[in-house]
């Protein structure tokens, strides 16, 4: 494959297999910080399986799987993005300046995401550890079966909430159309407000944390439980 | 006078009916286990051979060639996987396993030149050591799932579906979520660990053809990407793996084993691997990508014979999950502890089994340390030892498969080929369609006379 000498790379002219070979191989010998993704045109799989400390901006919108899988890398998207953006990152940070589609964050074990916008259903399935900050709303059954991290959400959340949680932490400052099953609205601690407060600092936000409400798992799924309701 | 009737048993509500229905009644719980459908289906058993004659001549035995060489995954992977022989290890989990299990595993493989696969709960340090070739599942938990360990495998096997519970998640009792299993999966220790049954990041077949290529792009298009099904609706979900850009497909028959699941799933979902080889084999012939797109089969392959009729049906190479526990000593009534052979029959009763039976593989409590997370159970079972009966199993599948191909005359065991097998039953006839032994009929294929 020829070498990509610049850190502007336009994808009218390279396909998403130029840009990730690059961005997989090249960056950390030419020591670059910043790359610029143009016209990605809502292209799938751009910016994904990065291991380096480098700044990526995406001027225009993505498909799916945007900076999937990532690790350390920053990645800006100018512009709005499709399913199951930085679905199992490790590390390091997915921005959205605009919205994002369904299963924001799924899975992933580390990084902040942050959507400007808001987020379709099941935003932040699946966690295990990684960090979520949804500055409009998330769709249905967002957090379902998250395990472990945060998902912080300004706005409204639709009908499920947190649905099958096990240790993830909601929080919302909007209305909860309904929570799923086993997920209960919590008291705040302090300890609470320090996270809200230290996330939402992370994402220039603005926001009070005192304005938000907690959602944990109550744990009644934990074990077997005879006396379940099936319909949950 | 006592009537025969008056001691007759029921056919519909039988004794082991009856007794589902007092426990059900009892506790309100439906019945979890390990292992695979115990019923009788039609299976390869239900096939025979044409071995030469007259008509055709076999190759000498012990003397003369016949390769077993397999290679899997060239239809897109820079790097497909070649193997020794067409006999693999199918995906099975850290958690529901031990490590000593995993890592004798490995070695067993690496002996006999074949892959061994991960499992819901991740790569163990122990197998990708111990394996030459390790396969990485890519499933609906993604436990443990992660890009430094998608870049250490050697190809990658998108789960959809599962033979023994097509259509549903995973699961692992509370006693087999120890602290270093919780860790792996980011779960609290000690909860009955039901896992997702669909994907978190892609819904449906167009989806999945944006997944795959994302794994590629991730591995730089190194290495094959497996699509494995539950066998149910063989032809359409074939059908749509290839086209969503699997290299390699794995179809995973009904008699297919689990660690644990409800026994409702275990013994009435699915279909058997006999008519699923075959639907498989016509899906990939239909989209006219036989040769190009492998088909791995398993569920229930247990011998060479097993091997061979899987491979004369179509399959590229097969799958063991069970059979290889059971070669680990499963449902032995001891256990070798380094020096001699330790009776465990009274640890089978206290489970309420006997050797021959258990399938007790969901407590976590495993005789002869196979399926146990508890330190004092798992060392029951040492790599070394593990690895050795292993690869003898493995080795005595090979010697089978090749006897029975020379007998064939052929001198490569993927040139077993469907007109050398027939059906003892109409069944399997019909399921296989292979004509019924000694005639030239085979069930549901004859033209539709108008009237």
């Amino acid at each position: 494959m020829e070498s990509i000498a610049l850190a502007s790379v336009d994808l009218q002219e390279l396909s998403v297999r130029q840009l990730n070979h690059y961005l997989h191989h090249e960056i950390g010998s030419k020591s670059l910080s910043r790359i610029e993704i143009l016209n990605p045109n809502g292209l799938h799989n751009i910016a994904v399986g990065m291991d380096a400390p480098a700044q990526v901006d995406v001027r225009g919108h993505a498909g799916y799987f945007l900076g999937g899988m990532n690790r350390q890398a920053r990645i800006v998207v100018h512009g709005n993005v499709g399913w199951s953006v930085a679905e199992n990152m490790m590390s390091g940070e997915v921005r959205v300046k605009g919205f994002a589609s369904q299963c924001a964050g799924a899975s992933a074990h580390g990084g902040l995401l942050f959507i400007e916008g808001s987020a379709s259903s099941r935003c932040g399935i699946s966690l295990k550890g990684g960090d979520i900050v949804v500055g409009g709303h998330v769709g249905h059954m967002s957090a379902f079966m998250a395990q472990a991290g945060h998902l912080v959400v300004c706005g409204d959340a639709g009908a499920g909430l947190g649905d099958s949680l096990y240790e993830a932490v909601i929080y919302i400052r909007g209305k909860i159309h309904s929570l799923g099953a086993d997920a209960r609205e919590e008291p705040m601690a302090e300890s609470d407000y320090a996270t809200v407060g230290q996330l939402l600092s992370r994402a220039e936000l603005e926001w009070s944390p005192r304005e938000f409400k907690r959602v944990a798992s109550a744990r009644t799924l934990y074990h077997w439980n005879v006396d379940a309701d099936q319909e949950y | 006078m006592t009537k025969k009737i008056d001691l007759e048993e029921s056919f519909l509500y039988d004794r082991h009916v009856l007794e589902y229905i007092h426990r059900a009644s009892e506790h309100g719980l439906y019945d979890i286990r390990g292992l695979g459908a115990k019923r009788r289906v039609p299976n390869f058993d239900d096939l025979v051979f044409l071995t030469a004659s007259a008509s055709r001549y076999p190759l000498e035995g012990y003397r003369e060639k016949c390769l077993t060489r397999t290679v899997l995954g060239t239809r897109r992977a820079k790097k497909p996987i070649t193997l020794d022989i067409p006999i693999t290890i199918a995906g099975m989990s850290f958690g529901s396993l031990s490590a000593n299990v995993k890592e004798a595993i490995g070695r067993a493989a690496s002996d006999v030149g074949t892959s061994t696969t991960t499992g819901d709960g991740g790569m163990t340090r122990e197998e990708r050591a111990s394996s030459k070739t390790l396969v990485y599942q890519c499933l609906p938990s993604r436990y443990g799932f992660n890009p430094q360990d998608l870049r250490q495998a050697d190809a990658i096997e998108m789960v959809i579906g599962q033979g023994a519970k097509p259509g549903g998640g995973g699961m692992l009792l509370g006693l087999k979520v120890s602290p270093r299993v919780a860790q792996m999966r980011t779960l609290p220790e000690g909860i009955d660990q039901r896992s997702a049954c669909r994907h978190p990041d892609w819904t449906g077949p167009d989806d999945l053809t944006i997944k795959i290529n994302e794994l590629r792009e991730i591995t730089d298009w190194q290495i094959p990407i497996y699509v494995k099904l539950g066998a149910t609706r063989v032809r359409d979900d074939v059908k749509l793996a290839v086209k969503a850009g699997a290299d390699v497909v794995v179809v995973d028959g009904m008699q297919g084993g689990t660690a644990a699941t409800q026994q409702v799933f275990i013994e009435h979902a699915g279909i058997p691997t006999l008519p699923a080889v075959r639907q498989a084999v016509e899906a990939l012939d239909e989209m006219d990508v036989l040769g190009e797109v492998q088909l791995v089969v398993s569920g229930g392959i247990r011998t060479g014979a097993d091997v061979a009729k899987a491979l004369a049906l179509g399959a590229d190479a097969v799958s063991l999950g069970q059979a290889v526990l059971m070669a680990l000593g499963c449902n032995s009534p001891s256990y070798f502890d380094g020096q001699q052979s330790v009776d465990v029959s009274d640890e089978y009763a206290k489970l309420g089994t006997g050797p021959g039976y258990c399938h007790h593989c969901q407590t976590g409590l495993c005789p002869v340390g196979v399926t146990t997370q508890i330190p004092e159970l798992e060392t029951r079972l040492q790599p070394e030892w593990g690895a050795r009966r292993l690869k003898n199993y493995l080795q005595t599948l090979t010697m089978e498969l090749t006897t029975l191909a020379r007998a064939c005359g052929k001198s490569n065991v993927h040139h077993l080929e469907r007109e050398d097998l027939v059906a003892l039953t109409v069944e399997a006839a019909a399921m296989a369609k292979l004509p019924l032994a000694g005639t030239d009929w085979i069930p549901g294929d004859a033209p539709i006379r108008e009237s």
